[in-house]
């Protein structure tokens, strides 16, 4: 058995034994929704609904109901297909990166920030299909054999490389996600009484056994999957970085963006984690397993990569003046000075200012605080998005071209749309699946449980080896 | 051929674990352990062999990265020779290659992942709507469950095999008869 210093806190508090994890993690499923998950799933689905509406108004009229102009031809779209991207970033990295590194303290939050990459990855790429204009050719993208002679998609271009990126990172975060969930489903389909939800989670279960080769497979797929993941993370938001580095914008045209964007993803994906997961554990009473040191570990990393994106921005305008290159340089005074000033300043706050403040512990380890404070980042995060995109392009090169950006009432309905499709995808995740991953939260209950770590655990062999350990 | 199994039950992981060494060392073979999460380290006891699907993994992604190769070869050094896009050296694949990598690199962990997981769900008989086959549904709870045939333990009774089961701290014993 694997152990664990007695000084580490311990990550499953209270006296657990095996049952208890099963009986803690399922209750939510199978007792009665409270009246709050109908309350906020309608106030979501009329978001939702007001979001699908939005956009079908857009494909029947055109992407001229949009507030761009000749000028600023790239703003909310892309703004929000980033910002949704970015926060798609903290599932992947939780399950795959922190499982190479053996974080067992993932194990409270991986589950679920797994399903928010999904939903948000889902909503991420919307909004390129709609910009395309007409939906129904948005598999026009792949490179498949065609009637129009040697018409290919160009593989130099990094949109395609982009379309590659999303749908393999969507698509292997699934398959991760659900080859975590089958044991689980299988746990509540042997223990669930209604007939249409012991065939449904036994649909769901794909007939698990969990016998010891399964279990043996189940690992070696649970870590080469990581070991996959974990360039695929990397490589996804530096791809979605190139959209733009590639380009020969000044402010776009950057050699720092792959990190700096990657640093920034995690940063805004462990802030959407925060805001979910604070809500979750609490409603859910899921305390034991999701306690404050699990927070403030999460909050270590905001302040980590909030500070990584701190010095990006530092050094994106030291180099702008150091280049010596005059459009480059007017282009980030610009962003600072100029009319977007307000939306500069909001993100340097949001997003350089504020998780400073985690360096305290009681900040850090103040559940209220870091609610507010993981709003604050993600409101930063989607600033620093339209900082990059339209202030970049709204002053061209010739000053008769020059212009402003004013939303419509569809980009504004578009993207309050994606919100209430992602949470109304989350609160049904919430309902219906194991928000904790119930099979591997038991494998770290001898080596993590408070009980055993203070030597009166659960179960005959255990109890005696101890005693004759001491 | 019909064939008696017997399933003990315990309720602890190393106690599992001991229970299957205290039976293999007596010459006893363990045809299967069922349990609600992986038990490390009982492999070796009761002799299953290291999976290969990490090997898979890798001939699938060597498969993509090939194909991947194939294709943009094709689609940008073939059928489209010559045509400059962007300054870049389209007359050449090695030259150019730098800006297929994403796409290579890419295709490879789509192909590795997906072609993974699909193995590992043929090899464990994992489909949708596939029956549960656990025999108690405790074993996904807080239960693990020793299986022991007794045609692969010909040196033994039924009776004889009982009871060196129950000497391993179990908590409930099983007979059941199969086809």
């Amino acid at each position: 058995m694997h152990k664990e210093s007695d000084i580490r806190i311990p990550l499953i508090l209270g006296d657990k034994n095996y049952k208890d994890i099963t009986d803690d993690v399922i209750r939510p499923i199978e007792s009665k929704a409270p009246k709050g998950w109908y309350i906020l799933i309608s106030i979501f689905g009329i978001f939702a609904l007001w979001g699908v509406g939005c956009i079908v108004y857009l494909l029947g009229t055109g992407v001229g109901v949009w507030g761009l102009n000749k000028t600023v031809e790239w703003a909310w779209d892309i703004t929000n297909f980033v910002w949704w991207v970015g926060i798609g970033h903290a599932g992947t990295l939780i399950s795959a990166v922190l499982l190479l590194f053996r974080q067992k303290w993932r194990m409270a939050i991986n589950r679920a920030s797994e399903a928010m990459t999904i939903f948000a990855v889902m909503m991420a790429g919307l909004f390129p299909l709609i910009h395309m204009g007409r939906l129904w050719v948005g598999y026009w993208v792949f490179p498949l054999p065609n009637q129009f002679g040697s018409m290919w998609v160009n593989v130099n271009s990094p949109l395609f490389w982009d379309v590659f990126a999303i749908s393999t990172y969507f698509s292997v975060g699934m398959v991760f996600w659900y080859i975590g969930l089958i044991p689980d489903f299988a746990t509540i389909r042997d223990r669930v009484t209604k007939p249409l939800a012991k065939r449904a989670y036994g649909i769901l279960s794909f007939g698990w056994t969990g016998n010891a080769k399964a279990w043996n497979r189940f690992e070696i797929v649970s870590l080469v999957l990581a070991g996959l993941a974990t360039p695929l993370v990397f490589s996804v938001h530096s791809i979605v970085s190139f959209d733009f580095a590639t380009s020969v914008i000044p402010g776009w045209h950057t050699t720092i963006f792959p990190p700096y964007f990657v640093s920034g993803a995690v940063f805004s994906g462990f802030a959407m984690v925060q805001t979910l997961m604070l809500v979750l554990r609490k409603a859910f009473k899921l305390e034991a397993y999701l306690h404050t040191k699990h927070i403030e570990y999460m909050n270590i990393i905001i302040l980590t990569t909030g500070s990584i994106v701190g010095v990006a921005y530092i050094t994106e305008l030291f180099i702008s003046w150091y280049s010596g290159v005059e459009y480059e340089a007017y282009a980030f005074l610009n962003r600072a000075t100029g009319p977007y000033w307000w939306s500069y300043a909001a993100m340097m706050t949001c997003n350089v200012v504020s998780p400073q403040l985690m360096w305290s512990k009681k900040l850090r380890t103040n559940l209220t605080f870091t609610f507010i404070l993981a709003a604050v980042v993600n409101v930063g995060m989607w600033f620093e998005r339209f900082v990059i995109i339209v202030t970049s392009i709204h002053r061209d090169y010739v000053p008769s071209a020059w212009s402003y950006f004013h939303p419509t009432w569809v980009d504004i309905g578009i993207y309050v749309g994606t919100l209430g499709i992602f949470f109304v995808l989350y609160l049904l995740f919430a309902r219906y699946f194991p928000v904790l991953p119930i099979a591997e939260l038991k494998t770290i209950l001898k080596s993590s449980g408070e009980n055993y770590k203070k030597g009166f655990g659960h179960g005959e062999g255990y109890y005696d080896s101890h005693i004759e350990k001491h | 051929m019909t064939d008696k199994v017997i399933y003990a039950m315990y309720d602890d992981d190393d106690v599992t674990k001991e229970a299957c060494q205290s039976l293999v060392d007596n010459g006893v073979h363990v045809a299967d352990v069922f349990s609600p999460f992986p038990i490390h380290g009982i492999d070796p006891i009761i002799g299953i062999k290291h999976t290969r699907l990490g090997i898979a993994a890798f001939m699938y992604g060597i498969t993509g990265l090939l194909l991947a190769i194939i294709a943009t070869r094709y689609f940008m050094v073939s059928d489209w020779h010559g045509i400059n896009i962007g300054g870049k050296p389209n007359f050449s694949y090695l030259e150019n290659i730098p800006s297929f990598v994403p796409i290579l690199f890419e295709f490879t962990v789509l192909c590795a992942a997906h072609g993974m997981a699909l193995t590992y769900f043929l090899r464990n008989k994992t489909l949708p709507g596939m029956p549960a086959r656990n025999p108690d549904p405790r074993t996904t709870d807080d239960r693990f469950v020793v299986e022991v045939r007794l045609a692969e333990n010909s040196n033994f009774s039924l009776d004889q095999l009982n009871d060196m089961i129950k000497e391993t701290g179990i908590v409930e014993i099983d007979e059941k008869t199969i086809k």
